[in-house]
């Protein structure tokens, strides 16, 4: 599975762009199955690493967003409101808000490679 | 010769055994269903008294005859599936059977017509029943006092940690936050940020229960309580409940206990003796009291001597002279939860169910459930994963994982079970088992019933191994095949929208009676 080496990824199945992207994992958006709607906080409002910042719902089941950093929300992804099949599409390009953080925070998260065997850990295969 | 009648297919698809039409589309302009008696009184002139704002048409409204309305319900009614049709093995939910006696006791005259505007003096049986009902409810739990009034479970749970914020802030600090398992049903986190609480996770350890070092370590003087399910959602008994209890409560904290696997405990253990503070009990589940649409619901909470004084108003109390009166005057309370005193409905099949079966009959009744979920369980393990090995109380959850290989979710087995004519169990939840099917038996089926399940389950299994497609396109005998679940999420239709026309206000004038 393609998980891309420039991002960070959590346990929680998040992934940040040094750039402040944060989006959900491809594994995330296949095991949610069929996203209907996504629910983003506002911008300027603050970010607690760990702590949920939306609600992402699919036909299966209602699931926090956590996030992956401490900082502010500089941008919202809108186009989420009316396609949020886009997620399901292309999970590593659908970005979901964009935060300002210290980047130092970076350090403390799973690489590319690390996420893929906690996944495969996870999941037993 | 291209429109010569050939007649319809096999399955008529366009025909009212097939489809329904809403009744504002059957309406046709001038019909009827009622005829008002003569004016017995002189007739006003409605637009000198109401000028501007008289009528003149009705909006749109349907207009049918007797026979249309009675045809379009009864159809209606056909197309749903019951438990009086069939079994719903619907995990977490507790559809058991309702006896019948309890609707029977419920349509009595003098309970079916009391008012709540009755005085005290007339609503003394009233008052008894919910004071009978409080008292075995108190016998059954363990616990200290009662309140009725909550109208479903989650309305109990609010209720419930509504009382927990009173009783900390009586004692100078509200705390901020309140614990809760991963594999907790999704109304107690809902429940816990309405009442104002940070909502902190609890993961499961191997064996599906709470992980005691992991709580010790979040438990701090910010706890104001644990919303706990026992059994849990994967249907296992939190055997170490007690000592889950002492952690909570060396820091102040309490343990709420969700009531909604109480079916699985009734007459063998009671949660006020495992350490329990505060509950909520699902009459609707555990008490037979009809749900699922036929409702209302009903949950009532039960708590500890020290959580009495804030219970909502009014509560049940004994006067000197040996009758019953509601106390109003009790100045800790959190205030009422609902109007009036509940859903009284409720309190009179609950009680039947009770009574019905006495001490001994409830007691066996939670053996027979947990014997069922664990038959089932024995008869389906070696075809389907079972992620928690830890025995079974009321229910048994399985995953999809061996049919998934072949791309046969739970999902699709659950819609194949409707081509088997029951009714799909759960699935994707509890949501710590990815893929789950959580089936819930309930005492009420027989060896029988339950072996027609099993049957249907195992052909299914190996329908997924030998031929996928029939599984992942199910259900193919049901008057609707698999609908389209996710656009229906995505746009949905939520309103009927009514043509320009409107219903003039005509006078009755047909000479037909119906």
């Amino acid at each position: 599975m393609a998980y891309p080496t420039e991002y960070r990824y959590t346990k929680e199945h998040e992934w940040i762009a040094a750039d402040g992207r944060i989006g959900i994992t491809d594994y995330a958006q296949s095991t949610l199955g069929d996203i209907v709607f996504v629910e983003l906080p506002a911008v300027g409002a603050e970010l607690n690493a760990g702590q949920s910042f939306g609600t992402v719902e699919s036909v299966k089941a209602v699931s926090d967003l956590y996030s992956p950093v401490n900082g502010k929300v500089l941008e919202v992804n809108e186009a989420l409101n009316s396609a949020p099949e886009s997620v399901n599409a292309d999970a590593n390009g659908t970005w979901m808000i964009k935060a300002e953080f210290d980047a130092s925070q970076l350090e403390n998260l799973l690489t590319a490679e690390a996420y893929e065997k906690f996944v495969s850990e996870e999941t037993g295969h | 010769m291209g429109d010569k009648f050939v007649g319809t297919p096999k399955k008529a698809s366009v025909h009212v055994n097939q489809n329904e039409d809403l009744i504002f589309e059957k309406s046709s302009p001038g019909k009827k269903a009622y005829r008002l008696s003569e004016l017995d009184v002189p007739a006003v002139d409605a637009a000198a008294l109401l000028g501007d704002a008289v009528r003149t048409d009705l909006g749109v409204m349907p207009e049918l005859s007797e026979i249309e309305i009675v045809r379009h319900f009864t159809r209606l009614s056909t197309w749903n599936y019951a438990i009086d049709l069939g079994m719903f093995p619907l995990g977490s939910c507790t559809m058991k059977y309702n006896g019948r006696v309890n609707e029977l006791v419920a349509r009595l005259e003098g309970l079916a017509e009391a008012h709540p505007y009755q005085p005290e003096s007339l609503s003394q049986g009233v008052l008894e029943i919910m004071q009978v009902l409080s008292d075995s409810l108190l016998d059954i739990t363990g616990m200290d006092s009662i309140t009725l009034q909550p109208a479903a479970g989650a309305h109990g749970e609010f209720t419930g940690i509504l009382l927990v914020r009173a009783y900390h802030e009586s004692k100078g600090n509200p705390r901020k936050k309140i614990l809760i398992p991963d594999s907790a049903h999704g109304t107690n986190p809902a429940t816990a940020a309405v009442v104002g609480y940070q909502v902190q996770n609890l993961k499961s350890n191997a064996e599906g229960m709470v992980d005691l070092a992991e709580l010790e370590k979040l438990v701090d003087e910010d706890t104001a309580a644990l919303m706990l399910t026992n059994p849990s959602t994967i249907g296992v008994f939190e055997s170490e409940i007690h000592k889950i209890a002492d952690i909570l409560h060396a820091k102040g904290a309490l343990l709420y206990m969700d009531g909604a696997n109480m079916n699985a405990l009734v007459g063998k253990v009671r949660p006020g003796d495992f350490g329990v503070d505060v509950m909520h009990l699902n009459l609707h589940k555990t008490f037979s009291t009809p749900h699922g649409g036929g409702g209302p619901g009903s949950g009532p909470v039960a708590c500890k001597k020290i959580l009495e004084p804030f219970l909502p108003t009014p509560v049940l109390a004994t006067k000197n002279d040996g009758t019953l009166t509601l106390d109003y005057n009790r100045p800790q309370s959190v205030g009422r939860v609902r109007a009036w005193y509940g859903n009284f409905g409720m309190f009179i099949r609950a009680l039947a169910y009770i009574l019905a079966n006495g001490p001994d009959g409830l007691r066996q009744t939670t053996e027979d459930a947990v014997l069922n979920a664990n038959y089932l369980r024995a008869k389906l393990e070696d075809v389907f994963d079972l992620p928690f090995k830890t025995a079974s109380m009321h229910e048994v959850v399985f995953s999809d994982k061996l049919q998934a290989k072949n791309g046969v979710k739970t999902g699709d087995m659950g819609k194949r079970l409707l081509d088997y004519g029951f009714h799909a169990y759960t699935v994707s939840f509890p949501l710590i088992v990815a893929g789950a099917m959580m089936i819930e038996p309930t005492e009420s089926e027989s060896r029988e019933e339950l072996d027609l399940l099993i049957d249907a389950l195992r052909q299914i299994a190996r329908e997924a191994e030998e031929n996928p497609e029939l599984v992942k396109t199910a259900p193919h005998t049901t008057r609707l095949r698999r609908l389209d679940e996710t656009t229906a999420a995505r746009k949905p239709i939520l309103r009927w929208k009514a043509p320009a026309a409107s219903t003039p206000l005509t006078p009755d004038t047909a000479a037909k009676e119906w």
